[in-house]
């Protein structure tokens, strides 16, 4: 064994794999012909996504008058849909960025699939800023280019600029660093593909040998890239906080925004995380390689973040009072007990008192709570959102012009339509591509398998005694 | 292309600790190693082999380096110079405004840039043509291939006993 292995390390791959069972099990979903649960959850998903674009061109043939939205809640659905989406990307960066970084083995097992996760969330996430414009054949104004404006150039110092970088940016890199990472896999795929599938993955793969000195490099790209990375996601979900933060608004102008935003991300991206792979692991049969052990360590991730996440609740309540600034007072007692109290206490229950269930081992290893509690979290994450917003401009400075928002069809339909299209573009990812990564999987294989830790570790000895003779014939 | 074809000798052994020791006991006995090739990066396997620390990291450096200077001197020019333009009373040249996008543009710069030099310095391309010498290396076989193009009848011979001797499971020859 190449590496020391502590006992206390968790078994992450089971199963007595070989490696060439590891190519075999996570190759053949891209293989095989889809199965019938994978085709009603294609149909369905697609039938969202046609939703959806139906209200697309509903919304910019009519104008953003087919929304609830009004004067006084000028931000609505459209915003708190944006935000959780792009909560939703961060977990994906973080697995494979942060984790990479701390060394978590258990990163291999999800990384990949979370990864995609992550692309599609930010394409959801950035199908509202543009709609929400309303005359989305101007969207080319938020670039800074020389126009005939002036040229005048656009705002820089607008957090809602920014944005734009930000998400731009933060889109273009996770596509990097995950199709760098694919790009070994998709070999594996192509040198057991045999025609028009074998020349598709050709290209795909971009030429990819397994050359010591391209691994060498392969290696150190992805190290730089989860380098950048961390911090590149740290600052996207801030400066999606300073959207509000840096407004004049109570209720939104705060310093404690950015880290509760983002310990929001990557709660709300987890449980994510977990729906999807609850049932990709199922579906797929990759129990083997998505473990108890893995859904164990994101339910710790969830229960932390979903804490911190709370003791920021208490934290905005506890300085509203201690300012003694009154509006600032009246916006919270106003999100608390106003108008959208249920909206609140929806937030609270799902995202504060709910994951707190994960402190017990019973519960993080179950399955079906695992699932249940990871779509409560989802919910409770969406009322974060919405919270924040309406609430806040529901109640403004000027009584006279309070108001009440609900949605209307279109804007339902733009929600779950974005769910269509996150879906769709994960299941047929799932078709054409390996969804565990599996060449990290193979490099873990020997320090986290069932054959040579874990309660199955007789094998382990004779497997070094195995190598020890070999080498002694040597 | 005008290059001819080679001729490569090339064992696949079952196991990275095999490939280890037999990548040791080639430098040992001053084989010339074309390249070894395996299904997943085998660690410990660059000193054997005597590869050099990629020099890729240096290169993000610079591109982020370029990425930060050319975000922040872009905005200022934009700004300052070009039109300036008095935004909510603050100052023509508002530095800590600058701060956020020059730090993406440091990140944008850095990983493009290092993602492409990586795909160019590698010789890889959408559709680029990879030389396979057997489809199971990126499977579960660990190769070392070396070139014998030009290579005696006695050579030849002395890698394959070389293979038998470091436990390949299997030796080939092939022309690619």
């Amino acid at each position: 064994m190449s590496q020391p292995v502590s006992p206390v390390r968790h078994v992450l791959i089971e199963g007595n794999k070989t490696y060439h069972n590891i190519s075999e099990d996570l190759c053949s979903p891209t293989e095989k012909a889809p199965s019938k649960e994978w085709i009603i959850a294609f149909t369905l998903s697609s039938a969202l996504l046609g939703l959806y674009t139906f209200a697309v061109i509903w919304t910019i043939w009519k104008g953003i008058g087919e929304w609830g939205a009004n004067r006084t809640i000028n931000w609505a659905w459209d915003i708190t849909n944006f935000v959780w989406w792009i909560g939703i990307g961060h977990a994906g960066t973080l697995i494979s960025a942060i984790l990479l970084l701390f060394r978590q083995r258990w990163r291999t097992g999800v990384n990949r699939a979370a990864e995609a996760m992550t692309i599609f969330a930010v394409m959801c996430a950035g199908q509202f800023p543009l709609i929400h414009m309303g005359r989305l054949w101007l969207a080319f104004f938020i670039f800074p280019f020389p126009n005939t404006r002036g040229p005048l150039w656009v705002n820089f110092n607008s957090p809602l600029l920014w944005d734009v970088f930000a998400i731009s940016t933060y889109f273009s890199v996770s596509l990097l660093f995950w199709y760098t990472g694919l790009v070994p896999d998709l070999a594996t795929v192509r040198d057991r593909a045999v025609g028009f599938r074998k020349k598709m993955y050709e290209k795909f793969s971009f030429g990819w040998t397994g050359s010591a000195k391209h691994w060498q490099r392969w290696e150190s790209l992805s190290l730089i890239l989860a380098g950048i990375s961390t911090p590149l996601v740290l600052s996207v979900h801030t400066i999606v906080s300073f959207d509000f933060a840096t407004s004049v608004i109570p209720g939104w102008h705060t310093t404690i925004f950015p880290p509760y935003f983002v310990a929001g991300a990557i709660f709300s991206g987890f449980a994510m995380v977990q729906t999807l792979m609850v049932i990709t692991r199922k579906v797929l049969k990759l129990e083997d390689y998505i473990t108890i052990n893995h859904i164990d360590s994101m339910n710790k991730v969830i229960v932390l973040t979903g804490t911190i996440v709370g003791v920021a609740y208490l934290t905005e309540l506890f300085i509203a009072w201690y300012s003694g600034y009154i509006y600032e007072q009246f916006a919270f007692y106003n999100r608390v007990f106003g108008v959208y109290w249920w909206s609140y206490f929806g937030m609270m229950f799902c995202n504060v008192v709910s994951p707190q269930l994960f402190w017990s081992r019973k519960i993080r290893r179950s399955i079906w709570w695992t699932f249940f509690l990871s779509i409560v979290v989802n919910i409770g994450m969406w009322f974060e959102r919405f919270v924040i917003i309406a609430t806040t401009l529901a109640r403004d400075y000027l009584p006279s012009s309070w108001s009440y928002y609900s949605p209307t069809w279109v804007e339902i339909s733009l929600f779950t339509g974005t769910i269509g299209l996150f879906f769709t573009l994960f299941l047929i990812f799932t078709r054409v591509a390996p969804v565990v990564a599996i060449a990290e999987v193979k490099a873990i294989l020997k320090v986290a398998g069932d054959q040579f830790i874990g309660p199955n570790a007789k094998k382990a000895h004779e497997h070094a005694s195995q190598s020890s003779e070999k080498q002694e014939k040597h | 292309m005008a290059a001819a074809s080679k001729k490569v000798l090339y064992g696949l052994y079952n196991d990275e600790e095999d490939l280890k020791s037999a990548v040791k006991s080639a430098r040992k006995s001053h084989l010339d190693i074309m390249d070894v090739l395996t299904p997943f990066p085998v660690h410990g396997l660059d000193p054997i082999l005597g590869l050099s620390e990629s020099r890729l990291h240096i290169l993000g450096f610079i591109y982020g380096a370029i990425g930060a200077t050319f975000g922040f001197g872009f905005m200022s020019w934009a700004l300052a110079r070009d039109w300036p333009t008095m935004f909510g009373g603050k100052p023509y040249w508002p530095v800590p405004s600058f701060i956020p996008i020059t730090f993406e543009m440091t990140v944008l710069f850095a990983a493009w840039g290092m993602t492409i030099t990586f795909y160019t310095i590698c010789g890889m391309w959408p559709g680029a043509q990879a030389t396979i010498l057997d489809n199971r290396i990126t499977d579960d076989k660990f190769c070392i291939a070396f070139d014998v193009t030009n290579s005696e009848e006695k050579d030849v011979s002395g890698l394959q006993a070389f293979f038998s001797k470091t436990g390949a499971a299997e030796v080939n020859l092939k022309t690619i």
